[in-house]
């Protein structure tokens, strides 16, 4: 069955639309509809659901056809995706409690691991600067409120 | 002369001291950052917005115009000297000036791109300036059906932009259009699709969704592919282009610059419509069609004027009728949005100062960058011999600062991270980003529009068809659809996104 769907990055997308377009259309009924004339929070909403589900089946069903152009979905090469996202959520975690400099550290260092060239001394350097660059524009430069260092050192 | 003393004061704003320094930096910064392979002007204004924030709001409009004008120059730049076109906009100028570059003419071409640019920005800038005022009266008249029409026009016309399946970009529009409801709603107060997050309520934040989608993702892509590059950098010496150069450029430029003017100020129109139909016209027009693809000044000049004069005029409809036409006035609108202006017709009256203030920046911005960028050209090409594994973790470093200071909130930074991971999900699918911008900030204004015309007529849709202006406006947009939709021109499209 797999074999026959011939544009599956097309199908992916549909199927993309339809979970979207469900769950906006779903999740609209929880508030209330009104009608055309007076529209409650939800009407918008779970018509604008609907749409999109529509679009999505159409979609789906453009990359089924026999003589759909053949577009097969590589497979997601989740290593880098996973260490630049997860860089970018540890720096969201650890700024608060560390502070600017540590979790740029961390965010720095953490992507960098993402590269196929990845080197420690260029990645060291590459954080010193940006460190010093960030506080030096953010911090200095334009005064952002961002605590620098973990607040149980300063207090 | 009303115009004159309109523009008298606009000058008077943005030649302040503060204001021209604020354009230079701004113009500066674009560069730098458009610049870097893989950044198109929204990944950079998305980027540079919170450097914005501490200003006051005239300084801060006229410093993202320049950041804007900045990284569309060193966009076309990068395109020229590397072949990888920042954003669709500089797509074609990598055609012909890619080829200038790899014949030893690097330094001619960045100079034609930058003369061309000016030119350009000149003439678009007088017409934005004549353009406002009739324009703004217009938009005075429109109810709230009107605006519901234009929007669904304007929306209609980034689609036929994008370079992929019609019926997929329609599908981002949606799920951007519903993607902006999430929050509170205005007129019951109910929080839609928060999921008691406290932060969620305040609406998904829009500088997130932009990061994510256009920066993180395409920063996974890049890494993911690895580094090929070719850089043209050692040849750029002789900078200035010859008589006869001028004798070529020239007139491609003027014809570019009337295109990009008009095309620049359809809903959907901007940047990249001008440069593509523009190279097209100069295709057809040259008696050297054969040199185009190797080389020909024309295809440098032409498109390069078409651009910058189409993102000029894309300022037409975002400031006289609030209704942002692309992705880069998207971002603009969140930026007013963020100093407390609703853009709209009622700035021009309620704000003079900013509004002819930021006008008259536009020409300074764009005569900044002639001076500028081409005693700098040697900086930039230093700029791109950085390895890209030294730059990414840097543009990462500004993204994540900039989304937490937007709120002084990490959860924007999970809500970047999770766009990113989305804006993944949907390059692998071939399914564009813009359109899902645009739709989320149009979002709200369309469902307030549509409840509105509605509620006036008592739940009659027929109203979005009875009122003259909006009948033409849904025409208009069907006629679109249906160019679009017409096989013929749907190979040609196909063709002209292919060549690219």
């Amino acid at each position: 069955m797999k074999l026959s769907i011939r544009n599956q990055k097309d199908v992916a997308a549909g199927a993309i639309y339809i979970a979207f377009g469900a769950a906006f259309s779903l999740g609209a009924l929880n508030y209330n509809m009104g009608d055309a004339a007076r529209m409650g929070p939800g009407w918008f909403p779970f018509w604008i659901g609907v749409l999109m589900v529509a679009v999505g089946a159409a979609t789906a069903a453009g990359g089924m056809r026999a003589r759909a152009a053949d577009d097969p979905l590589k497979k997601p090469e989740l290593r880098t995706l996973s260490w630049i996202i997860g860089a970018v959520i540890l720096f969201g975690l650890l700024l608060q409690p560390l502070g600017l400099v540590l979790s740029l550290a961390v965010l720095v260092v953490v992507s960098s691991l993402a590269s196929h060239e990845f080197g420690w001394k260029g990645t060291l350097a590459n954080t010193v600067i940006l460190i010093a660059f960030s506080i030096g524009a953010f911090i200095k430069g334009i005064s952002l409120q961002i605590p620098l260092w973990p607040s149980f050192l300063i207090n | 002369m009303e115009l004159l003393s309109h523009l008298a004061l606009g000058f008077e704003t943005a030649l302040s001291l503060h204001n021209l320094l604020y354009a230079f930096v701004g113009c500066l910064l674009g560069t730098l950052i458009g610049v870097l392979p893989g950044l198109g002007p929204s990944t950079t204004i998305a980027m540079l917005l919170p450097i914005t924030y501490a200003l006051p709001p005239v300084s801060a409009l006229i410093m993202l115009a320049g950041i804007y004008y900045g990284a569309q120059y060193g966009g076309s730049t990068t395109a020229i000297l590397v072949n990888l076109p920042g954003e669709a906009s500089s797509v074609v100028t990598a055609i012909d000036g890619y080829q200038m570059a790899r014949k030893g003419r690097a330094g001619a071409a960045l100079a034609t791109a930058g003369i061309s640019s000016f030119i350009a920005g000149c003439v678009a800038t007088l017409v934005l300036a004549a353009f406002a005022t009739p324009m703004s009266e217009i938009a005075f008249k429109f109810g709230p059906a009107e605006y519901f029409s234009l929007m669904v026009l304007g929306l209609v016309g980034a689609v036929v932009l994008a370079s992929g399946s019609l019926i997929k970009a329609i599908g981002m529009i949606l799920l951007g259009l519903a993607l902006g409801l999430v929050g509170t709603d205005v007129n019951s107060g109910v929080a839609r699709f928060s999921f008691d997050i406290p932060e969620l309520t305040d609406s998904i934040s829009f500088i997130a969704v932009a990061m994510g989608l256009f920066g993180f993702a395409e920063i996974v892509t890049n890494v993911e592919q690895g580094e090929h590059r070719e850089t043209f950098t050692t040849k750029v010496t002789n900078l200035f282009p010859t008589m006869e150069d001028f004798r070529r450029m020239l007139p491609a430029a003027c014809r570019g610059t009337v295109l990009g003017t008009f095309l620049g100020m359809l809903p959907g129109g901007g940047a990249t419509l001008s440069s593509f139909a523009s190279y097209t016209l100069e295709k057809k027009l040259s008696k050297r069609g054969d040199e185009f693809g190797q080389g020909a000044i024309e295809g440098v000049a032409g498109p390069e004027a078409a651009n910058n004069a189409g993102a000029q005029t894309s300022f037409v409809p975002l400031l006289t009728l609030g209704i942002p036409s692309n992705v880069v006035m998207a971002l603009m609108v969140g930026a007013m949005t963020i100093h407390n202006i609703q853009p709209g017709p009622q700035v021009m009256t309620s704000n003079p100062e900013l509004f002819w203030g930021l006008i008259a920046s536009m020409w300074i911005g764009n005569a900044m960058l002639i001076v500028l960028n081409l005693p700098l050209i040697g900086l930039w090409v230093k700029l791109l011999k950085v390895p890209y594994r030294y730059l990414y973790p840097a543009i990462l470093v500004f993204c994540c600062i900039g989304v937490y200071s937007v709120n002084n909130n990490t959860f924007d930074v999970f809500v970047t991270a999770a766009f990113g991971i989305l804006g993944y999900a949907f390059q692998r699918c071939n399914m564009e980003p813009a359109p899902l911008l645009l739709g989320f900030v149009l979002g709200p204004m369309m469902e307030e529009n549509l409840r509105r015309a509605l509620l006036l007529s008592r739940g009659d849709f027929s109203t979005l068809f009875t009122r003259p202006l909006s009948l033409s406006l849904l025409i208009a947009t069907l006629v679109l659809l249906l160019i679009v939709a017409l096989p013929a021109i749907k190979r040609t499209r196909e063709d002209a996104f292919q060549e690219a």
